[in-house]
């Protein structure tokens, strides 16, 4: 992030705030979710993925400060998820092929 | 004269930020990878199985979702610790770093009643592989946040001489441990429904 006046830091505490409380939420919602106890464990599997994921993108976004970052991190990241998927992909794969 | 490490303050010209960042970012990247191929071990090992306990029949997931609250609550907090030395305020700084420390020790005395709790019945990451893969995927995660702690600890006892003699360093170290706080916290988001909910 590039340099802030307070003022600005004033405006982003506010939204830390904000994302404090998403992120309480989506875990009371995440845990709720398994209460009910779904038959099928894809749909089970896919929805505690997809507000993790929900979860984990604000806390990168914000307070990693990945919304206003440099390019380089960017590609770095690119990169990074690239081979991370390639790392899930491998299980897949054996069990697949064997 | 000790020369001066360039960078430390000032935007690197070829990447625009500062060196620290980077060095962090990329360090992440392969932390990345080090979770990342236990995750796909865990996917591997599951999936492969004939029968695969749920989390929640054997693991709390009360004391998991305290902890969750726990360790959002310490990123905040640690953001809140770098705003306010952005801010010019070193006294608020120590409070929230201060309280991230406390956040932090809370989450491994939870994570220690859990294991206690284990270990009192015998059960150890011998018992099998579901104990195996969530007493190694918890413990790697957990050594992150003993790590965490001390450059925490190391930054918020040190900070009155840092902020007198390079205050933009400083605040520049401190959002580099910041960063490294919340991939921790990220990581346990995933770990969290991954070993307790499904």
């Amino acid at each position: 992030m590039a340099d802030h006046s307070a003022d600005d830091i004033r405006k982003h505490v506010r939204v830390y705030m904000a994302v404090f409380a998403a992120l309480a939420v989506l875990t009371v919602v995440t845990v709720a979710v398994s209460y009910l106890h779904i038959e099928s464990v894809a749909v089970t599997v896919a929805i505690a993925l997809f507000i993790a994921s929900i979860k984990g993108g604000l806390v990168a976004a914000y307070f990693m400060h990945l919304i206003s970052e440099e390019r380089i991190i960017y590609w770095v990241l690119i990169l990074t998820v690239f081979f991370f998927l390639v790392l899930m992909v491998v299980p897949i794969l054996t069990d697949t092929l064997s | 004269m000790t020369e001066e490490i360039p960078y430390t303050v000032q935007e690197h010209p070829v990447t625009g930020i500062y060196n620290g960042k980077l060095g962090l970012w990329l360090f992440l990247a392969s932390e990345v990878m080090l979770f990342g191929a236990l995750f796909s071990s865990y996917v591997l090992l599951r999936v492969g199985a004939p029968s695969w306990p749920h989390g929640w029949e054997l693991l709390s997931v009360p004391l998991a979702t305290l902890n969750t609250f726990i360790l959002i609550g310490s990123s905040v907090t640690m953001v809140m610790a770098w705003a306010s030395l952005k801010m010019d305020d070193l006294g608020k700084f120590k409070l929230y770093m201060g309280l991230t420390l406390v956040l932090s020790f809370g989450f491994l005395i939870v994570k220690g009643i859990e294991y206690g709790g284990k270990f009192s019945h015998g059960i150890s990451p011998a018992t099998d592989n579901f104990y195996a893969t969530y007493f190694t995927l918890t413990g790697l995660h957990g050594l992150h946040v003993i790590g965490g702690i001390a450059v925490n600890a190391y930054l918020l006892i040190t900070s009155g001489a840092w902020w007198k003699s390079a205050p933009a360093h400083f605040t520049n170290r401190v959002e580099c441990a910041g960063l490294y706080w919340h991939f921790v916290d990220l990581v346990w988001i995933f770990l969290f429904p991954t070993l307790y909910l499904l």
